[in-house]
């Protein structure tokens, strides 16, 4: 079950509309017509983002969340009462019901990760950001999360910061990572060791053709 | 060993874009058309032929299971097929290769999979985090609408047929078949109760198939390349084929490698993954499954070979083949703990039994993993994880209480002596 720890924000605006239309059109298009409700979750995600780029612009920034006017207009959408939209957004973990930091930072802290030294990268971020699990920084950047399984095993430790997974971290490319986010840059996705997908690091042992091909080895 | 002109996925690793023309070269979409007009008949015997069984970890045998949809001309109803790519099992990360690096399997298998039980809409479940991944496949699904692989007479096959990608929103539980159909009509992912089954009334009340990515992206190959091909691989005839093995844990090089089913296991971390980190005989034990199959120890581990039968006959499970290694410094009793923790955060709150006995459980295992228990209570444990399982509408309960049950099997005393260590130097306090 999701946590209680985040129900509702004090801070709730009145009013939402989704700004694209053609995207709202687009997501019901995926369902048959008598079933708009399937496009609950998509549309949850969409305002989401919405909010998420908005925030982004804000003068202290903020991530992406979903506001209660924004669950209303989606039930309107899609024909159904409220609380059908309620339910589901507070039934999975990656509907953010209170504003978030800008940066979402989601650690995977599942017995993989934790075998492979989640606990170092936790608590590397926690220092350098001088906040604990489940706080944001003042300046808005930055909010810590524990998440389960992400499911990038065989890359672990890893963590997640809004859409992109970082990956066979250590607890100095953790904080690498966390100061190029805050100088504005963009870390290099994915393995931070520059291992190829899930590859063995020293080397592919099947494959060795399409490697060499590729001029991995 | 599996040798490379056997192998499936070519592309595992991401040497080669994903995108239309490399998939081609490597061989997808050839003449897909072709092997659809052979027939639905030809079809599913084939696949039954090739021994397939599903990769999502219950092993069932996949022809059989398509050969369970009924006529459409009968039911009068639309079809479904759905394809389960909510892997979050801990310890498993192959789907998340074969949606980023070769999504065009997928979506081959998708076409074939969906005209041999009569669909002509199939879906795409993706776990919401994988944002990357699904970005990757609808970038495939759109070249593929536009090269005519898919809507109408999708690769000249005279059938139609379309995929849509829907994304999940970070619910292990969506992974359960009616829990994902739930999550797909856009309600809570709660499992339904069973029968009817999918294939009776599924998606929107509908016939409905539910497969695993790995398995529907097995089915272009081995149409190809014959049942008796893929049947000629693996140990014997009700373990066949390949199957993609996540390594990870305690070992030098984790990585995702496609190998033999029935791959002794020990073979399968020394040669792919280096070994365990400080030699074999520092080796604790395996979780060989992903997170719901009961731990094996060391003994076990040296002998045991990969494949659904011998693995249940050794009380735990291939499951979804994700290879957790531990070595002798973890601290194994937390490990299942974190475990139970996990189950616990999962549940989906609607079957007491698993709502508040995953919730005892990790309470439980969080006195036994500090000491802060007595010998009994191991005892009582077990009897919990027996209350738990099998009194639920979904496998949750189950795999919540499997590890546990794994761990007092074969790590009791290692439980008794952190007990009784914790009472001495609480008395030397």
């Amino acid at each position: 079950m999701k946590p209680k720890f985040e129900p509702n924000a004090k801070y709730q605006p009145k009013e939402f509309t989704f700004k694209s239309k053609k995207k709202v059109k687009n997501i019901l298009a995926n369902y048959p017509s008598n079933q708009a409700r399937s496009g609950i979750m998509p549309l949850l995600d969409l305002a989401q983002r919405q909010m998420g780029e908005e925030g982004a612009k804000a003068k202290k920034p903020f991530g992406g969340w979903i506001t209660r006017a924004a669950m209303d207009h989606i039930a309107e959408v899609v024909g159904q009462p409220p609380m059908k939209v309620y339910e589901v957004a507070t039934f999975y973990s990656m509907y953010n019901l209170a504003p978030v930091g800008k940066n979402l930072v989601q650690f995977c802290t599942t017995t993989q990760c934790w075998l492979c030294g989640s606990t170092k990268i936790l608590e590397a971020a926690e220092k350098h950001l001088k906040v604990k699990i489940g706080e944001s920084t003042k300046d808005g950047l930055f909010t810590l999360k524990e998440v389960e399984c992400l499911g990038a095993c065989v890359n672990g430790p890893m963590i997640q910061i809004n859409d992109d997974y970082y990956e066979d971290l250590t607890a100095e490319t953790m904080v690498d990572v966390l100061i190029a986010l805050t100088a504005g840059k963009k870390p290099n996705v994915g393995s931070q060791t520059k291992r190829h997908g899930s590859m063995a690091l020293s080397g592919p042992t099947s494959l060795e053709k399409e490697a060499k091909k590729a001029g991995v080895v | 060993m599996l040798q490379d002109k056997d192998r499936i996925y070519t592309n595992l690793y991401g040497f080669e874009s994903f995108s239309l023309p490399s998939a081609k070269k490597r061989g997808d979409w050839d003449k897909t058309g072709e092997i659809i007009k052979k027939g639905k008949d030809w079809v599913i015997d084939e696949m039954k032929k090739s021994g397939l069984r599903g990769r999502g970890g219950a092993g069932f045998p996949t022809g059989l299971k398509w050969s369970f949809m009924p006529d459409p001309e009968k039911t009068g109803k639309p079809h479904y097929l759905v394809i389960n790519a909510d892997e979050s099992e801990p310890g498993t990360c192959k789907d998340r290769d074969i949606l980023r690096h070769d999504p065009h399997k997928l979506i081959e298998g998708a076409l074939i999979a969906g005209f041999a039980m009569g669909a002509h809409a199939a879906y795409i479940y993706i776990r919401g985090e994988f944002f990357n991944e699904g970005s990757a496949v609808v970038k495939a699904i759109k070249e593929a609408y536009d090269a005519g692989l898919l809507g109408k007479n999708a690769a000249k096959s005279g059938w139609d047929f379309d995929v849509y990608l829907h994304r999940g929103a970070g619910a292990y539980i969506c992974g359960e078949e009616t829990a994902l159909i739930e999550s797909l009509e856009g309600k809570k992912g709660q499992p339904r109760n069973k029968p009817p089954f999918p294939a009776m009334a599924g998606l929107y009340s509908c016939p409905t198939t539910v497969n695993n990515v790995e398995t529907i992206a097995n089915v272009p190959t081995i149409l190809r390349r014959g049942g008796d091909w893929f049947a000629g691989l693996g140990i014997n005839e009700k373990n066949t084929g390949s199957k993609l093995f996540c390594i990870s844990g305690h070992v030098n090089q984790p990585c995702n490698v496609e190998e033999e089913m029935g791959i002794p296991l020990k073979e399968l971390i020394e040669k792919h993954a280096g070994g365990v980190r400080g030699g074999w005989d520092n080796l604790k034990a395996i979780i060989p499954g992903g997170s719901s199959t009961p731990v094996l120890p060391k003994d076990t581990c040296g002998t045991i070979t990969m494949d659904f039968d011998s693995l249940r006959e050794a009380g735990t499970g291939l499951g979804t083949a994700g290879v957790i290694v531990m070595d002798k410094d973890t601290d194994i009793v937390y490990a299942i703990a974190r475990l139970s923790q996990f189950y616990m955060h999962e549940s989906c709150g609607q079957c007491t039994p698993c709502r508040e006995g995953t919730g005892w459980l990790w309470r439980t295992m969080q006195r036994m993993y500090t000491g802060n228990a007595t010998i009994d209570e191991i005892d009582m444990l077990y009897d919990l994880t027996k209350e738990i399982e099998g009194q639920t509408i979904c496998a949750l309960g189950d795999a919540a209480a499997w590890p546990v049950q794994g761990l007092i099997r074969h790590f009791r005393p290692e439980m008794e002596a952190r007990i009784l260590d914790y009472r001495k130097k609480l008395k030397a306090a």
